[in-house]
């Protein structure tokens, strides 16, 4: 089965750090990359950039709006995302427990839906 | 890869991971670093099989792959959870002596980790959780699926109960002789739960179901080859005799048929002869206890070749005994039936209607179905259909509602 590690983090909380520390977790998380796919259970992973450089985007009514930043105004925001391997929740839970940024943020773990196309 | 490297280590999966967990479980000191060593070992497997061949010893070389993963990984990190370096430093000198791996040592692993998964300490829905996945492979989304539990529900329990046992550092062991009665009752306890959740017909998906029940009937079998104890071959057998009627106990169309009207060369013998062998085994032990009691009493319905040859003078004289031994309202019940089969309608409907007096099974739908056949017995249709009604009105299970329903019907 295949599930998503998202990653919710308050970037407030990393203010106060030496920048060693916060190093720290950079190549912590970069160390924790190759032990997933030591591992086996790697898929893909990708850390994203701040809210404030997104650009929401819809096309209700035919029309394509724009506006900035995230949908919601949230302390926590989605900072970065895995793709993992694992052979249940319980496993996908240890693996997600196990990351370096667990200790700062919340993980949330996902199970992937597959779509299968529906004959018309 | 080659494609016999592949099918090796996939066989050595089924054959061989349950056991390579609980041993390193009891190696390593705690379950998600043994899992974690499991997943490793298996993938070391998939790589070196091919290249090398198949050990002479799968599972023992899966589990010193796994045990010295696992090592590297902590050396590695710098913390690891509640490991403290003396731990860590215990867990390495014990690899490096290979110590722990005798033949003598390995044989209880599977029982330890039943009797650690089936701590009095857990909540009961925890034990059964843990029991199924670690013990028997389950996965936490069939084990869902199977209970009709949400997976994230589920999973929670699972993490919870890993990081209770953690905390209170419950020893992994088989119970010492004068604790075993009590911690080999709630293991029996989880065993006869998973074999009724994959036997009932309530809901949930058939296959699932079915694996649930032999998963039971494994462990049970398990139990009883390394613990000979007498209600353990009393569960197995009555879990064997149950087994024996499951195709003839729901029609083609899903509907329940009654023991009376089940097909009976549909009962599979192999199963009733062993269970029934099982029975004689434990009384043969006189530490007689309620799961010998039942599985006699099944045996007593799987020895009749016809309904109405069915021993019920003797099923009633069992039920004394099992009501001495474990009272309970219900049993109280299906002694009162075995009585109206044995000795008329009129006498069962006595003790039944004392029964639904005293309040204690009010709200148990089968009591009102029992008292419902005894009136239909005694040929007062208008009381048992009002009786249906009343048993109807307290069902939930879908089968057994359509059940009631038809026999109302047919009083009409």
């Amino acid at each position: 089965m295949r599930y998503m590690l998202m990653i919710y983090l308050d970037e407030t909380k990393f203010e106060p750090m030496t920048q060693a520390e916060r190093d720290g977790f950079t190549n912590g998380m970069l160390d924790f990359d190759e032990e997933l796919i030591a591992g086996g259970h790697y898929v893909v992973s990708e850390a994203l950039q701040l809210p404030s450089e997104a650009v929401t985007v819809r096309k209700w009514d035919g029309a394509l709006s724009t506006t900035d930043g995230p949908f919601m105004e949230t302390k926590e925001h989605l900072s970065g995302f895995f793709v993992i391997e694992a052979r249940d929740l319980n496993e996908a839970i240890r693996v997600a427990g196990r990351m370096p940024l667990a200790t700062m943020g919340s993980v949330e773990v996902r199970p992937l839906k597959v779509l299968e196309r529906i004959p018309s | 890869m080659t494609i016999s490297g592949q099918s090796a280590v996939d066989t050595a999966w089924r054959e061989h991971s349950r056991r390579v967990l609980a041993t390193l479980v009891r190696l390593l000191r705690d379950f998600d670093l043994a899992e974690e060593a499991l997943h490793d070992a298996f993938l070391a497997a998939a790589d070196r099989w091919s290249r090398d061949g198949v050990p002479d010893n799968p599972s023992a070389w899966l589990i010193s792959t796994g045990r010295f993963r696992a090592i590297d990984k902590l050396r590695r990190r710098k913390t690891f959870g509640s490991f403290e370096p003396e731990l860590i430093r215990q867990i390495e000198e014990d690899a490096a002596a290979k110590a722990g791996v005798e033949p003598d040592e390995v044989a209880d692993d599977q029982l330890r980790l039943i009797f650690v998964c089936c701590h009095p300490a857990l909540a009961p829905e925890a034990q059964t959780a843990l029991t199924l996945r670690e013990v028997c492979g389950l996965t936490t989304e069939e084990i869902a699926r199977a209970f009709l539990v949400r997976p994230a529900t589920l999973a929670q329990r699972i993490v919870r109960a890993k990081a209770r046992i953690r905390e209170l550092g419950l020893a992994y062991e088989v119970p010492a002789w004068d604790a075993l009665p009590e911690r080999l009752d709630a293991v029996l306890r989880v065993i006869y739960l998973v074999f009724n959740e994959g036997y009932s017909a309530t809901a949930g998906e058939s296959a699932i179901r079915t694996e649930l029940s032999n998963e039971a009937i494994r462990l049970a079998r398990l139990l009883v080859s390394l613990l000979p104890d007498a209600e353990a071959l009393g569960l197995l057998g009555l879990m064997l005799i149950h087994e024996s009627r499951r195709t003839a106990r729901l029609s083609p169309e899903g509907e329940i048929v009654l023991l009376a009207d089940q097909d009976r060369s549909l009962w599979r013998r192999d199963l009733i002869e062993e269970g029934s062998g099982l029975v004689e085994q434990a009384f043969a032990t006189r530490q007689i206890g309620p799961y010998t009691l039942q599985a006699a009493i099944a045996a007593l319905h799987a020895d009749a070749a016809r309904p109405e040859d069915t021993d019920w003078a003797q099923i009633v004289a069992l039920y004394d005994v099992l009501l001495r031994a474990a009272p309970s309202p219900v049993v109280e019940l299906n002694r009162a039936v075995a009585i109206g089969m044995a000795r008329g309608p009129g006498e069962g409907l006595t003790l039944i209607n004392a029964l639904l007096a005293s309040g204690r099974l009010d709200d148990y739908h089968l009591i009102h179905a029992a008292r419902a056949d005894m009136l239909w017995r005694l040929g007062d249709n208008g009381a048992a259909r009002s009786a249906y009604a009343d048993a109807l009105a307290l069902c939930r299970q879908e089968p057994e509602r359509r059940f009631l329903t038809r026999r109302i019907a047919e009083l009409k």
